[in-house]
């Protein structure tokens, strides 16, 4: 028999994605490929739900809250469900408590640039995000008492309690997938609430998968979980979806690129600071800081003190083709998160032959050989890195040929091989 | 003549003067490359738990048998610097190891560098240096000759002919031997006078890799029961080459896995199960005939599985570094100068291209060594940073020389204004990259197309 998993997951094609999503999209294709069966749960806020939907929340009205699709032939053993549900991914309590406000007074939809990807927020459920979090665990215990299946397995904070509940209506094992926890979004300021429903949410699971064995000992320390239920899965990337692209260059310089949210937990300024060291030694560059985040016009002001404006530039909020072209511009990708839970951007990079610098505070950096590893707060070594790949072409041609073959190694059937293990050890099949 | 059997012990010696973390904006204002603080440390811990009770044991059983028992050291020029500089009491204990006449020290090159493979001027100007060293210090005048991680190939072993040596060590290689034993003297195939001796890698890989490892199946290894094995070698096997690195005793195998007792409890078991008896290598190509020419027509060494050069010449990352290295090897002798020839000689140390290495990723062998990188990467960028200073260094020392021509002799002091001014706009010449260098970019994603 085979077993079957009831997912809460995130966003599919076609509203592809951001890093949760690609990496629920690569998991489930694993694990369809290992002979799972998976029935595949999101939230949607597409806005255009029936209003009635979403005023009486209980068991008899769960049918018309969700819809069941087939996308695509291939994906025969996977089926789609989705709930009509504000929750977005890398979303906080005080985000939304705004955009459901600013959506009440201005009556309209509001579009809200999420990862990568365009939302549309619609203010038709739950009047803040912890009331949305309890509304999708009913649905979702609802769901889960409707159909047969072996385990469940939720990602992320958000669906935990959908998780908890599935768990609770039927008794079936829980698996929790933590692709970033409080600490990573928030540094030190961490909402308790939201740690209190992840820590639950851990408590609770049978097993709790991470993505990497820093996320892992975050929730083995900060959470207190049992470490022998903790296991690390590191993501993988899938490519096949993946154009090539040709792009014609008009800068006659160098390019080092910092692409992702501007924002604490990605280290911005790090990179601002080892620019104008590299600057000083290397001027035939120019370095790009693409994204847009609450520390973006921090940032600008920074690059404009330091006097490197010049060289310095800000591309804003990049979407779909323009990242890949953002890579195909770039000479040197460089991450310097100050906490990655796993971090998928530098192997997208590393996809286009770009040479990559990764924090050694990312979890990707424990399946990275080719990428130079620094650590995020140490701007000389991370100039010294942009420098010598700027500087020694037998550098930069080795780091980007190995890099580009070291990510074609990654493959999500692995992640769902192991995935498939640790679903074997607590159903039992 | 006897009948005996041989058994030849040799130990290698060699650190490397390790770099500095050195920042790409230090270039053109640093000329301080080292890590004197490591370098110190390192020898210091090598010495007390290695060098230092090594000598002893090897002092007192040589004491014991009298010429029954001997050894045979290559110690680096760059080992020999680091020793009088941090642990002088090391070379005081070499030097009473010398004293008793059953110690042979061999040559190799000063920097335990891999100037065998890219200049034979080069090449054979380190050996001559490394041993003048000896001479100086162990009043020794080397004979036989060994190669940087005992890299051989025919053309090697020619060079190394012409020096004058008679004899070399280098590694039993299987894909060289195929069904020869490396328990016989070989000669090079260009040059028969040149007299091979072989490591049995396997007798000498069960000391110098396996000792302590618990999880192999003849653990725990005595003296006794090594000796056994050499009592069952083919009787008509003339000698057995245990080649090593010293430092396998005290620190690749500590001194809790009974290293010590091993080796001095050794010779006892040897003269009372085998007839073996200790020679070294020079008394090795006097005592037996070589049996054949061996030929080796691209390089061996004794690392790694395959032994081979990969893991100094496997990647683009080393070979580019080597390549640059080498080519500024002109100018530094034209420059004449005694701190760059000394800082020369420290960067052409192997190990920095060892630390280059992309195939050691997986099996820890960086720890064994005292590996100051983490990645290849760094080692690779820390290393270019120093070469590229370096070598506008010795740009502005050999360009002075041609000025002075120009106008005329002048007196030496009367020069050392004008350099001054000479030297600076050279020197700024690495940190401002020349936009006509850049080549037109062109697409980045097009490497994705492979």
């Amino acid at each position: 028999m085979n077993t079957k998993v009831l997912m809460f997951g995130w966003e599919f094609p076609p509203h592809i994605a951001g890093g949760l999503g690609t990496a629920c999209l690569g998991l489930t294709r694993g694990l369809a490929k290992q002979d799972v069966e998976v029935l595949f749960v999101m939230p949607k806020a597409s806005g255009d739900e029936d209003q009635s939907a979403v005023k009486i929340i209980n068991a008899s009205d769960v049918e018309a809250l969700y819809h069941t699709t087939d996308i695509e032939e291939y994906w025969k053993k996977i089926r789609f469900m989705e709930i009509g549900s504000n929750l977005i991914p890398y979303m906080d309590p005080e985000h939304f408590e705004r955009e459901v406000s600013a959506n009440r007074k201005n009556g309209r939809k509001e579009e809200r640039i999420g990862f990568r990807n365009k939302y549309t927020f619609s203010g038709k459920y739950g009047a803040n995000l912890m009331e949305e979090v309890a509304r999708y665990a009913i649905v979702a215990g609802t769901i889960a008492r409707q159909y047969d299946f072996d385990v469940i397995h939720a990602h992320d904070w958000l669906t935990y309690a959908a998780g908890i509940a599935a768990k609770r209506a039927t008794g079936k094992p829980l698996v929790i997938h933590v692709h970033a926890t409080e600490f990573d979004r928030s540094g030190e300021n961490v909402n308790s609430f939201v740690y209190d429903l992840e820590r639950q949410g851990m408590l609770e699971a049978d097993r709790v998968i991470t993505v990497s064995n820093l996320t892992r000992n975050i929730v083995i320390n900060r959470y207190g979980i049992d470490p022998a239920k903790v296991f690390t899965v590191h993501n993988a990337v899938d490519f096949q979806s993946y154009s090539e692209m040709e792009v014609e260059r008009g800068i006659k310089e160098k390019v080092v690129t910092f692409l992702g949210r501007i924002t604490f937990q990605k280290g911005p300024e790090y990179f601002i600071e080892a620019a104008n060291l590299v600057l000083k030694a290397y001027p035939n560059v120019r370095f790009v800081m693409a994204g847009s985040g609450d520390l973006m016009n921090r940032s600008i002001r920074r690059v404009a003190k330091l006097g490197i404006a010049s060289r310095f530039h800000f591309t804003g909020f990049l979407r779909g083709q323009d990242v890949q072209k953002m890579f195909a511009h770039s000479d040197v990708y460089v991450m310097p998160s100050v906490s990655e839970p796993f971090g998928i951007s530098p192997l997208e990079a590393m996809r286009s032959g770009v040479p990559t610098i990764i924090s050694k505070q990312s979890g990707v950096a424990e399946v990275l050989k080719h990428a130079i590893k620094v650590d995020f707060w140490d701007v000389y070594a991370l100039a010294d890195a942009i420098y010598g790949l700027l500087k020694y072409p037998a550098l930069h041609q080795m780091a980007g040929r190995c890099g580009l073959d070291e990510v074609n190694t990654l493959k999500w059937e692995n992640a769902a091989c192991q995935l498939k293990d640790i679903y074997k050890g607590v159903t039992g099949k | 003549m006897n009948n005996k059997k041989t058994l030849c012990l040799y130990f290698q010696v060699h650190q490397p003067v390790r770099l500095r973390k050195y920042h790409f904006f230090d270039i053109g204002k640093s000329h301080d490359y080292f890590d004197d603080f490591a370098n110190r440390t390192i020898i210091r811990k090598i010495a007390e738990r290695c060098y230092l009770p090594a000598n002893r044991v090897m002092l007192e059983l040589i004491r014991k048998y009298g010429k029954n028992f001997k050894i045979s050291f290559s110690i680096s020029g760059l080992a020999l610097e680091q020793l009088q500089q941090y642990a002088p009491e090391v070379i005081a204990s070499f030097r009473e190891l010398a004293k008793t006449g059953s110690v042979e020290f061999l040559a190799e090159t000063y920097s335990h560098s891999l100037a065998s493979l890219a200049d034979e001027k080069e090449f054979a100007w380190q050996v001559k240096q490394q041993a003048a060293l000896i001479k100086t210090l162990f009043g020794y005048t080397p004979v036989t000759f060994r190669n940087t991680e005992l890299i051989y190939s025919d053309r090697i072993g020619e060079m190394v002919a012409r020096m004058g040596y008679t004899a070399m060590l280098t590694e039993g290689a299987k894909h060289i031997l195929g069904w020869k034993s490396p328990n016989y003297v070989y000669t090079n195939a260009l040059n028969p006078k040149l007299k091979l001796l072989l490591k049995n890698f396997r007798l000498s890989d069960d000391i110098a890799f396996r000792f302590s490892d618990r999880s192999w199946k003849e653990w725990p290894l005595t003296a006794g029961k090594y000796a056994s094995w050499l009592a069952n070698t083919a009787k008509d096997e003339e000698v057995i080459n245990l080649f090593m690195n010293y430092e396998t005793f005290g620190e690749h195998q500590r001194v809790e896995s009974g290293i010590l007792a091993f080796l001095a409890n050794l010779p006892e078991h040897v003269f009372a199960q085998t007839d073996f008896e200790f020679l070294t290598p020079r008394e090795v190509v006097a005592k037996h005939q070589p049996v054949a020419p061996l030929n080796v027509p691209f390089p061996i060494s004794w690392s790694d599985e395959e032994r081979d050069l990969t893991a100094w010449q496997g990647n683009e990352l080393q070979t580019e570094a080597f390549r640059e290295l080498y080519a500024t090897r002109e100018n530094v002798k034209k420059s004449n100068d005694p701190e760059l020839v000394n800082d020369y000689n420290k960067l052409q140390a192997s190990d920095h291209f060892y630390y280059m290495s992309t195939k050691h990723f997986s099996d820890g062998a960086g720890n064994r060594i005292f590996n100051p990188y983490e990645s290849p990467y760094e080692a690779f960028i820390n290393y270019m940073n120093v070469l590229s200073d370096f070598i506008v260094r010795v740009g502005e020392k050999t360009e002075k020389p041609v000025q002075e021509k120009k106008s005329g002799k002048t007196a030496p002091a009367k020069n050392a204004k004008p350099k001054a001014v000479v030297a600076k706009p050279v020197k700024e010449k690495p940190l401002k990259e020349k936009p006509v260098k850049e080549k037109p970019r062109k697409k980045a994603g097009k490497t994705a197309k492979k």
